[in-house]
């Protein structure tokens, strides 16, 4: 009786550690999707600014209030902006960035296209 | 013809790049953040400096009257410069001057307003940092004018006499 206690506890504690690692790898994923504002070029999860300490708190206090990945991103974006994301939604600003890989990639596939063709 | 139509692209590409970087060598690269983001003041609980209540923040500012928010700590530098034209503001009767002590000891907060005086009508804590990333805020100093629930003016750093003419002409 003793022993299945143990082990019921145990199996208990292993699971609290599953759900717990579950929810601080989506806090990581979010810390690293954004920019931190008063240190350019590093990620919030990759800072340890006073800004971005207060801010990795805030997302694992709002993670544990149930809201989404995508709640989180669209709150950050309604208090600092779309520059806290680093990825870039597509507006009227940013088609160009999206689309140029893409139209270098069918000019790609055309050139070779044709060479083929031509030797053919 | 074939042989003429790829130099020709992989030119025109290669100018247009060049343009592109040419031109952006010119461009400031600080990034300067938007201050014109939400204007109503977000609605949150703040936790009194002296009393430890919880008040939230619609309570704070529904007086029609001016109120400015400043973001401070006792181990900010910028904080200390400032602190004199918060002094200055605290005579003006149509402002009231709310603190939000940012990540501080409260000993220390205590002896930061001993030493350069109490410009604050009411003051808040922010133990952790979290409240000011609720209220939209980058760090120390940091002031937000606001009026009738609206932040009118955001002043990110610490403030100097100009900003300070700025919000007298403001509240006038």
């Amino acid at each position: 009786m003793r022993l299945l206690h143990i082990f019921l506890i145990i199996i208990l504690i292993f699971n609290f550690n599953l759900i717990k690692a579950d929810e601080i790898q989506t806090e990581n994923k979010i810390a690293k999707n954004l920019r931190c504002l008063i240190c350019q070029g590093q990620s919030v999860y990759d800072s340890d600014s006073e800004f971005a300490l207060s801010l990795k708190l805030v997302i694992s206090n709002k993670i544990s209030d149930g809201m989404t990945e995508e709640q989180i991103y669209s709150f950050l974006k309604k208090k600092y902006g779309e520059w806290i994301l680093y990825d870039p939604v597509l507006n009227k600003n940013t088609y160009f960035l999206w689309l140029l890989p893409l139209l270098i990639f069918l000019a790609g596939g055309a050139i070779i296209i044709k060479k083929l063709y031509i030797r053919k | 013809m074939r042989f003429k139509i790829i130099p020709t692209i992989i030119i025109i590409v290669f100018t247009a790049t060049f343009i592109i970087f040419f031109k952006g060598l010119k461009n400031s690269n600080i990034y300067t953040p938007n201050v014109d983001l939400e204007k109503k003041v977000p609605s949150l609980v703040f936790k009194s400096f002296d009393t430890n209540l919880d008040i939230i923040s619609e309570n704070i500012f529904n007086k029609n009257k001016f109120y400015l928010v400043n973001i401070w700590a006792s181990w900010c530098i910028p904080c200390r410069d400032e602190h004199k034209f918060l002094m200055k503001l605290k005579k003006r009767e149509e402002i009231e001057l709310i603190g939000l002590n940012y990540k501080d000891n409260n000993k220390n907060a205590q002896n930061f307003l001993g030493e350069l005086g109490n410009p604050y009508d009411k003051i808040f804590v922010d133990k952790d940092g979290t409240s000011s990333i609720n209220w939209g805020a980058y760090g120390v100093p940091e002031s937000f004018l606001i009026y009738k629930n609206k932040i009118i003016k955001r002043y990110i750093g610490p403030i100097n006499n100009r900003n300070v003419i700025e919000i007298e002409k403001i509240i006038k």
